[in-house]
């Protein structure tokens, strides 16, 4: 008897994640589209960290000792209600806070193990590896490819030849090439806005960056264009590390393989986005997933 | 369900018909208000270059004046000597002396004003911007009689000391001094175009490892070129049409040369110098309309190919604004 009746109840449990809302252990109704393997390395290093980081503007304390490993190959997405301190955060790695003045930073941030903010570090270098792609397409007022040129040119590729390569590849890469083929030597903002981002996306890949830092990429675009950018940081993922601050929840469960969730500065909760999404342990955590502030 | 609920029980004013137009005075009169203003300007405007070319007109009409002075003997015949037995007009020295004095006041203050706007706009503390910027719109505002004379008493002998010319007062003394009036203008046009350059292009440059002068020279200044451009015209403009300046520092002397550091004289000094002692209606007044009537033309000209400079900027840029 006593099996009998459990296995009734497992039925109903498959049946209720198939038909949706009803099922007990999730707090959110989304199919994750990544299936486990998708040819990423299995073993993925820590590639970028924060230890005790504490920062704040003027007076204004906007991130308290947050602590947390992001691995490469992985897609790690950092949610949160506006201004928690998600941007700050993500702007830490990429040392992009210190073009604000009044910024005061303790703790530590590490990229392979090296303080970012240690004394004889090369801001341009560290930029160079830890790419970032903006809230707002922001193309320069340039034609395509010398958009996608510009950090090779920077480093001094002269060679058109080899300038040429690398746009393309980086084009390719960003899944943008077939689109904008023809238009190469057009100016970049006569692009869709999708495809702006995707060509911001590619400006990046262009330096060859080990990470890519991407701030609400999807919050200027359309449903389509959001899907297309997700499909191809799942492609990217399989080369680099990419960290997305999202204020999407159903982008960050789709989309990410661990997520950080941030409150008023502080990093309430951080772990695999399966567990996040299902199994909160922290109630603020589940408030927020399921809509009850924020 | 709930949603009908709402609907039904919510207490809303009964609505307006949508052709109830409203009233609202004080619209209508700032609206008018403004309406006036600009007709007024703009007729003023125009009223002035019709009274300048009425002046000018007898030069293509008039028998008596087209025995002395035609239109084709201004720009063929290379005298100015309007006063004497047998006077002589001819613009073409006053042209040269137009062009030399621009020349050298645009060579001047072009690198000073848009290097001292890239600096202001792109390097300096905001304390630092928030200083040299109102010094130097105030700067442009300077009386530039005061420009001229500190031109005729300091910078000709300083210049003279160091070029060991023989006219003291020349077209490079007068071209400086003007550089020196045009250079605030310039350089306010050019921060402000700097300024408009969204932020977003600064940041996408440096998160691409680029530094800041990188950034400055790559991104923003190409970004901003149409603005560039029309400070420039601008400065062009104001530059021809400067008067008091070069009436004291060029040494007024009406020669066909172009030798920077010869005595020249330009259209508008000509007329500063010489309009207040002409006989109302005769060839001499009506030539003088007559550079009045090119110096409005050109000016003019410049004035709208930098609007459509800066029209070409917010266009260009309207998207990311
Ligand atoms: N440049 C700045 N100067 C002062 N305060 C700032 C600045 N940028 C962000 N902040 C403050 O820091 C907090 C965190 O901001 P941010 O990181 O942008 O939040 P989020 O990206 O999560 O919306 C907010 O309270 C915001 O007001
Ligand atoms: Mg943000």
């Amino acid at each position: 008897m006593s099996d009998s009746i459990e296995m009734m109840s497992e039925e109903e449990q498959v049946g209720s994640r198939v038909n949706g809302p009803a099922r007990p252990e999730t707090l959110l109704n989304i199919e994750r589209v990544r299936v486990p393997d998708d040819g990423r390395p299995i073993d993925r290093p820590v590639k970028l960290a924060s230890k005790h980081l504490s920062l704040w503007y003027g007076p204004k304390q906007a991130l308290s000792d947050v602590s947390l490993e992001i691995r490469n190959y992985e897609i790690t997405a950092l949610i949160g209600p506006s201004g928690c301190g998600k941007s700050t955060f993500l702007r830490a790695f990429n040392r992009m806070n210190d073009l604000i003045p009044n910024v005061r930073i303790t703790g530590q941030v590490l990229l392979d193990g090296e303080d970012v903010y240690g004394r004889r570090v090369d801001v341009v270098e560290l930029r160079r590896r830890v790419g970032m792609v903006f809230q707002k397409p922001n193309p320069f007022p340039k034609s395509v490819f010398e958009n996608v040129a510009y950090a090779p040119r920077l480093s001094g590729v002269k060679n058109m030849g080899r300038l040429t390569e690398i746009v393309e590849k980086a084009l390719e890469r960003a899944a943008l090439f077939e689109e904008v083929k023809d238009v190469l030597h057009k100016s970049a903002l006569a692009l869709s806005g999708g495809q702006q981002q995707r060509l911001c996306i590619a400006r990046a890949l262009a330096a060859e960056p080990e990470v890519l830092l991407m701030d609400e990429p999807c919050s200027a675009l359309d449903p389509i264009s959001t899907l297309r950018i997700e499909e191809l940081m799942r492609e990217l993922a399989k080369s680099i590390c990419i960290v997305i601050v999202t204020h999407n929840m159903q982008q960050a469960a789709r989309v990410s393989d661990r997520t950080g969730f941030f409150l008023l500065g502080e990093l309430i909760e951080f772990g695999s986005t399966d567990d996040i999404f299902t199994r909160p342990a922290d109630s603020r955590t589940e408030d927020y997933i399921t809509g009850r502030f924020g | 369900m709930p949603l009908v609920d709402d609907a039904t029980t919510v207490e809303r004013a009964p609505a307006r018909p949508l052709t109830a137009k409203r009233f609202r005075p004080f619209e209508a009169l700032a609206e008018n208000i403004i309406f006036a203003a600009s007709t007024v300007s703009i007729l003023g405007v125009f009223l002035i270059f019709v009274f300048v070319a009425r002046e000018a007109l007898p030069l293509l009409t008039s028998r008596q004046i087209q025995e002395e002075v035609t239109l084709s003997t201004l720009f063929t015949t290379r005298m100015w000597q309007p006063v004497g037995v047998e006077p002589k007009y001819s613009v073409i020295p006053l042209v040269i002396g137009t062009l030399k004095v621009t020349i050298v006041a645009i060579l001047f203050a072009t690198p000073l004003a848009i290097g001292g706007a890239i600096y202001t706009a792109e390097f300096a503390p905001r304390k630092v911007r928030e200083l040299v910027k109102p010094v130097i719109e105030i700067l442009a505002g300077f009386p530039s009689v005061v420009l001229g004379f500190i031109a005729l008493m300091v910078l000709a002998t300083f210049l003279q000391k160091i070029t060991g010319v023989q006219s003291r007062l020349n077209a490079f003394v007068g071209g400086i001094a003007v550089g020196l009036a045009i250079t605030p203008v310039i350089f306010t046009v050019v921060e402000d175009a700097l300024t408009a350059i969204p932020k977003a292009f600064r940041e996408a440059s440096l998160a691409l490892g680029a530094t800041k002068a990188q950034t400055a020279l790559s991104v923003v200044v190409p970004a901003a070129a149409p603005g560039i451009a029309a400070a420039i015209i601008l400065g062009i403009g104001r530059g021809i049409g400067e008067t008091m300046i070069v009436l004291m520092a060029t040494g007024n002397a009406a020669i066909i040369s172009w030798n920077p550091f010869d005595s020249t004289r330009t259209m508008a000094a000509t007329i500063g110098q010489e309009m207040a002692e002409v006989v109302f209606g005769d060839a001499h007044y009506t030539v003088l309309f007559f550079i009045g009537v090119m110096l409005f033309a050109i000016t003019f000209a410049l004035n709208l190919t930098s609007h459509a400079f800066v029209r070409r900027i917010t266009r260009k840029l309207g998207s990311l604004k």
